[in-house]
């Protein structure tokens, strides 16, 4: 079972998005408000209408605008979580989840839907209306009533929005046990990366309604496509540098950054003389010990500051003393106290060379990049 | 006591609250969450007869449903009975007299359940009208009842429209509320009291009865 789908429309929000979900695999989509991730979700589920384009599950077709399909919601068969949850308020959880097994013969409704809020471990909590529960158990109510659909898709539109953090955990970690016995599409939508990272296997990152990139994860947070996508998915050290050659035989390509010349994966693409946007993740950025000075792609900085949070610590550190030269970078926390690396501490860091990503320039980056560093440090 | 002019202003009350009940349901609904050209417009239609003089609506009703006006042509040639100083007559005026009553709290209730409810229900398997029945109007139900109250309770207490259309006829048109002018008007004042001291407890009772369905914390 696969859910692919191309949907394309101007107004109210523009979209040109290409989705494609296999069964089992769980899709993240992300994006800042406004991208059109929710009403993406609602174009699948036959919510939203869009203008063009086709949704198409398991070799059904739900929508195509050109055949003039457009099945209506109740015949699509998708589990939907919505943001608040959208639980009946006058039923209690267990007619919540009943409404939903409308597939079934009556007698057999009652079994099964105390079966599926067993799934998600709110035995005893049957007879509670919505009103009645935390927001937690709320949130597992919609998944059991989602799901007792027994969906070819399900769709989950920031299931983990309004809940606290303790409950998230929870929550998330059921979700991931839930998830191991399912075997339709999954699509997650969320505006927070760490959610995605942990809960899917495929990312595709989204701005203005369009899909910029799908990847796993790990690879999409270590080869983003474009600055656009560099910047979306919160990478922190992006910035602009200008091409000084290139060295095949080295299979490198130096570049000037703040006139320090650094080292990246060749990438013949780029012409000598032209400016490049390049990333290096967080984990690419080494803190070098005195004895380790003099490997390649090292560079002198000021630490700015440094946040410490369960062992782990964040460090940023000025380069040149240039706001839009700020390093970050993440060491443990004790390693940072025993190496003195505090605000106003000089460090030498290391760019990995392999973990420098060139991209094409992208002008609204340069222009933020530029107005950061004019301003004093 | 007037028994027939009370039995009159009930079957009135009762046959405008049912009337009105599928049609406000139907233009409440589409008040609360369509969106269409014309709706500023009609929604102040709808409000017109709570704030227009009974006797301003009552003279645009008679001309309506006047012998020389389509609408009372027609009912002339269907029935061969003038639709002014009739029951129906009045009833029809009292519909309209009503539809505020009815629409105002019905809309607001319908306006106040999420559209998350409804596409929920949609994506859960439910029709529209599976939907209606068993989400839309357990959840809209108080205010359809204060509609229904309130509907019911102004028919028996309307007096401007009732005599400008239905004029004053036992058994057809002479309701309660025109009976109490009629014995005050012959100083019979221990009728009129008697009259009046029973509608004034039935209205009371009956907005006792509104405001409590629109308390929050009543159990639905």
């Amino acid at each position: 079972m696969k859910l692919e789908a191309r949907l394309e429309q101007v107004a109210p929000i523009p979209l040109a998005a290409d989705i494609s979900c296999d069964g089992g695999e769980l899709l993240a989509l992300v994006g800042p408000s406004g991208s059109g991730k929710s009403t993406i979700l609602r174009c699948l589920a036959g919510l939203h209408r869009p203008t063009s384009g086709y949704v198409r599950c398991g070799g059904e077709t739900w929508f195509d605008a050109t055949g003039a399909v457009d099945m209506p919601p109740q015949r699509r068969r998708v589990g939907f979580v919505f943001q608040h949850y959208a639980l009946f308020p006058h039923m209690s959880a267990l007619d919540n989840v009943m409404v939903a097994l409308g597939h079934l013969p009556v007698a057999e409704r009652e079994a099964k839907a105390r079966e599926w809020l067993a799934r998600v471990n709110l035995e005893g909590l049957f007879a509670r209306r919505p009103g009645e529960l935390s927001g937690g158990q709320q949130q597992r109510v919609a998944l059991a009533r989602a799901l007792a659909r027994e969906p070819q898709a399900l769709l989950l539109d920031e299931p983990f929005s309004a809940v606290d953090q303790v409950t998230r955990r929870k929550l998330l970690r059921q979700l991931i046990q839930l998830r191991r016995s399912l075997d339709i599409p999954i699509i997650l939508v969320t505006h927070d990366l760490e959610e995605a990272s942990l809960l899917a296997d495929r990312m595709t990152v989204l701005h203005h309604g369009r899909t910029l990139q799908s990847a796993a994860p790990a690879a999409l947070l270590a080869q983003p496509a474009s600055a656009l996508v560099a910047r979306l998915t919160d990478q922190p050290n992006l910035f602009v540098g200008k091409v000084l050659r290139h060295l095949p035989e080295f299979d490198a390509t130096e570049i000037d950054w703040q006139g320090q010349p650094l080292q990246a994966p060749h990438m013949p693409v780029f012409a000598v003389g032209a400016a490049v946007c390049w990333v290096v993740p967080a984990e690419g950025v080494i803190l070098l010990r005195e004895d380790q000075q003099g490997r390649e792609n090292t560079v002198q900085a000021r630490v700015a500051e440094s946040l410490a949070w369960r062992g782990h610590a964040s460090i940023t550190a000025l380069v040149g003393g240039r706001r839009g030269a700020a390093l970050s970078f993440a060491t443990g926390a004790s390693v940072a106290a025993r190496r003195g690396v505090i605000p106003g501490a000089s460090v030498s860091l290391q760019l990995q060379k392999t973990a420098i990503r060139l991209l094409p320039p992208d002008p609204t980056v340069i222009e933020q990049l530029r107005l950061l560093s004019e301003l004093p440090s | 006591m007037d028994w027939q002019a009370l039995s009159l202003s009930l079957k009135l009350a009762a046959a405008t609250a049912l009337l009105l009940l599928p049609f406000s349901i139907w233009l409440a609904r589409r008040l609360a969450w369509a969106q269409f050209r014309g709706q500023g417009a009609l929604e102040a239609a709808i409000m017109l007869p709570l704030v227009l003089p009974p006797t301003v609506l009552g003279y645009y009703l008679l001309l309506g449903f006047g012998g020389a006006s389509p609408l009372g042509l027609a009912y002339q040639a269907l029935t061969g009975r003038s639709l002014v100083f009739s029951f129906d007559g009045l009833l029809l005026a009292s519909l309209i007299f009503n539809l505020p009553f009815a629409v105002q709290p019905m809309q607001r209730a319908f306006a106040s359940i999420p559209r998350e409810l409804r596409e929920a229900a949609w994506v859960s398997g439910l029709s529209r009208w599976q939907t209606f029945l068993r989400i839309e109007l357990p959840l809209a139900w108080p205010g359809i009842a204060a509609a229904l109250v309130l509907t019911f309770t102004h028919t028996l207490g309307e007096f401007g429209v009732v005599l400008m259309v239905g004029g004053n006829m036992p058994g057809e048109t002479k309701t309660v509320a025109i009976a109490i002018y009629d014995q005050v008007q012959a100083f019979n004042d221990s009728a009129a009291a008697g009259m009046s001291a029973m509608l004034l407890a039935f209205s009371f009772v009956a907005v006792m009865f509104v405001y409590r369905l629109g308390r929050p914390g009543v159990r639905r």
